[in-house]
């Protein structure tokens, strides 16, 4: 059967414009949140920016102390690094008298990484060294199988990942929820050190249920809350803040197994505006759609050959 | 019919060695880069953990590389079997194009003692868009080099060797349409995942088709300013007809393309950024400028042939397209928390010292390799 250049072309062409139509069109792609997914619950309405979580997290992940400024004294890193893993910092509005208000006040935030549901660091990897737990959903990385591209730290929303620009040797670094502690039955080291409850840890359901119980609160009403864990049985009775209506985690980017609640918007925090869905579903999407087994570019290598060896016999 | 033949002459030119001195200058840099670490020659950060290597070495490079796939699908594909002395020396720019990305590439990655972990079945990861990159790149490198070993078979006088060669030729220049169609197109994906951090004037799920179409009109346009240069220097068989006939293509082209740039910027509300009059705004401006004007140059035929109109029309499309990936992977490139990026000089001095290679192997190739049709 003879192929008229004309119909594969029309065919190729088809195809390949249906291909490319089909993410614009298809962007839901949703991962669900996996049934026994670990996270974090940061609430900075009983943050008090002791740093307690920073110390406890370079322990447990053995760090060294992150030295900025002349005196090289003590801890005070500026930003997350491939030294530091977990960083509280500070929004601070006019006066800054009042605690969690926009307007002449001031706020904490923790910044670490997010865990994200739908992970672009994993998606994006090529040597798989960014991997996402199938039971707990912590995403986590393996140093022997990176390549030190930085795909990663591009992919990801919340600049997580950091590399070791100084070292000839350099490893990809990040918060891993403390996996290592949690095999030991322990808690990660920021939650376990947090004296408030700020930094929870717990099953992200649970979390997210604790979430939404805080955002009903009356402001200035007593409520218990948990510390440490959902399940450490411990407490502290105190006043509700004012929460801005939104947890964030809950939705950004295909939802995060951590999750934030503040008494200040959180893009005054330093967070991301994010969409809902996530850009590696988009991404996965346009790449599964024209890769799929391999049939597409199967189908037009054959069309190719035939076409480049009709051209060569009607050379001859 | 007539064959291609060495050019000859001097290989020591003042030109080869100025090269050569800027390729030295890169090694010493390229020495203290595996010693110290990316940090100590790049400033690269966090914020920004692709710089210039990837932008212009790479995407950019490999762009440049794309003469003798655009030739090769005009010929094979739209059989155009006229512009077949055009091919040799655009796969050549394809070839120095891409093995001097993959060069890149090995320097700029920071575990690359163990880069072949992408090849091994149970690292290699399915759903990046890099790895269908890099596997696809480093497929098309070891094609460009079978397409291009004719040549160095007929300087050795190894015509049997090349006749065999040349019957299953086919398969290698199917594969070398197939290859760049899927590792361009991805070029553009690979910023899909990047999301919010890349500016909504350059975002879009339509990045691989933008990708695709630009890298083939650059390709073409390289072709046409390879030409149009070599023919000035050194005595090859006029081509310039073909040039001219050959740029047609790119009125049309560009039309569509900018077609669907501006329509996709527009229907997802973000023409307004264009006009704001800052760096990114600015820069989409140019971009789409410098595609427009040699666009309207050439819709005339009497533009077409005329060697110098279509010369720096050919220079002002490669402007473009480079612009255009600059801004996909760093003008517009932002990842918030105050990081800024800007090329250190020892980022730059290596990225010249690579451009070097290219060079001098270009010359050594057209005068000791049978590469054009002498005049």
């Amino acid at each position: 059967m003879e192929i008229k250049r004309r119909d594969f072309l029309k065919t190729v062409a088809g195809g390949a414009a249906l291909a490319l139509a089909q993410p614009a069109m298809a962007l839901a792609r949703e991962k669900a949140r996996l049934p026994d997914a670990v996270g974090i619950l940061y609430d900075a309405t009983l943050c008090i920016g002791c740093k307690a979580c920073m110390v406890g997290c370079r322990k447990a992940n053995n760090l060294p102390a992150e030295m900025t400024g002349s005196q090289n004294l003590w801890d005070n890193p500026m930003d997350l690094s491939a030294k530091t893993f977990n960083i509280i910092k500070k929004y601070k509005n006019g006066t800054g008298e009042f605690k969690d208000r926009e307007i002449n006040g001031f706020s904490f935030i923790k910044r670490h990484c997010m865990h994200c549901v739908d992970a672009a660091c994993v998606s994006a990897c090529p040597a798989s060294a960014m991997t996402k737990d199938a039971k707990t959903g912590i995403v986590s990385y393996n140093k022997d199988a990176c390549i030190g591209c930085r795909y990663c730290q591009v992919a990801c929303s919340f600049n997580i990942p950091k590399f070791e620009w100084d070292n000839p040797f350099p490893k990809i670094t990040k918060c891993q929820l403390c996996d290592h502690l949690l095999a030991k039955g322990q808690l990660p080291g920021c939650c376990n050190a947090c004296p408030t409850g700020a930094s929870l840890f717990g099953p992200v359901a649970a979390l997210l249920e604790d979430a939404k119980r805080r955002q009903k609160m009356q402001p200035g009403k007593y409520y218990d809350f948990p510390v440490a864990s959902t399940t450490s049985g411990r407490t502290q009775y105190q006043p509700a803040a004012r929460y801005v209506p939104r947890i964030y985690g809950e939705s950004e980017v295909g939802g995060t197994q951590v999750l934030m609640l503040a008494g200040v918007p959180f893009s005054q925090l330093g967070l991301p505006v994010l969409p809902s869905g996530s850009y590696v579903a988009m991404a996965e999407n346009i790449q599964h759609t024209l890769y799929k087994g391999m049939i597409l570019p199967i189908v037009a290598f054959g069309g190719l050959a035939f076409l480049v060896k009709r051209s060569g016999k009607n050379k001859e | 019919m007539k064959e291609e033949r060495p050019l000859g002459g001097r290989l020591f030119t003042p030109t080869f060695l100025f090269c050569l001195l800027f390729f030295i200058i890169a090694l010493f840099l390229l020495a203290k880069r595996f010693m110290y670490g990316l940090g100590a020659v790049t400033n690269m950060s966090d914020g920004y953990p692709w710089g210039l290597w990837i932008a212009f070495d790479v995407v950019v490079g490999t762009a440049f590389g794309c003469g003798g796939y655009a030739m090769a699908l005009l010929i094979y594909v739209f059989n155009k079997g006229e512009y077949h002395p055009l091919i040799r020396p655009a796969l050549m720019t394809s070839l120095f194009g891409y093995s001097l990305a993959g060069l890149a590439v090995f320097i700029d990655v920071g575990r690359y003692w163990q880069m072949y972990n992408i090849f091994l079945p149970w690292y290699a990861n399915p759903n990046s868009v890099l790895l269908e990159v890099a596997l696809c790149i480093g497929a098309y490198v070891a094609v460009l080099w079978i397409e291009f070993t004719p040549a160095f078979l007929q300087k050795m006088g190894a015509d049997s060797a090349k006749k065999s060669l040349e019957k299953i030729m086919f398969i290698f220049i199917a594969l070398g349409i197939l290859l760049p169609t899927m590792h361009q197109s991805s070029l553009g994906t690979m910023m899909v995942v990047a999301g919010s951090k890349l500016s909504p004037l350059w975002w879009t799920p339509w990045l691989p088709l933008l990708f695709l179409i630009s890298c083939i009109f650059m390709g073409f346009a390289i072709v046409i300013f390879e030409a149009s240069a070599t023919s000035s220097r050194y005595k090859i068989a006029d081509e310039s007809h073909m040039l001219s006939k050959l740029s047609g293509i790119f009125p049309w082209m560009i039309g569509i393309y900018l077609v669907i740039r501006f329509a996709d910027v527009a229907i997802r509300g973000h023409l307004g950024l264009a006009f704001k009059g800052d760096l990114m705004g600015n820069m989409f401006l140019l971009e789409n400028l410098l595609l427009l004007v040699p666009m309207c140059i050439l819709f005339m035929p009497a533009n077409r042939n005329n060697a110098r109109i279509l010369f720096f029309s050919a220079i002002s499309i490669i402007l473009a397209g480079t612009l255009y990936r600059f801004n996909c992977y760093l003008i517009g490139f932002n990842p918030g928390g105050g990081w800024t990026y800007f090329p250190a000089a020892g980022e730059i001095l290596i990225t010249v010292g690579i451009v070097s290679i290219e060079i001098m192997a270009f010359l050594w190739f057209i005068k000791r390799l049978p590469i054009y049709h002498r005049a």
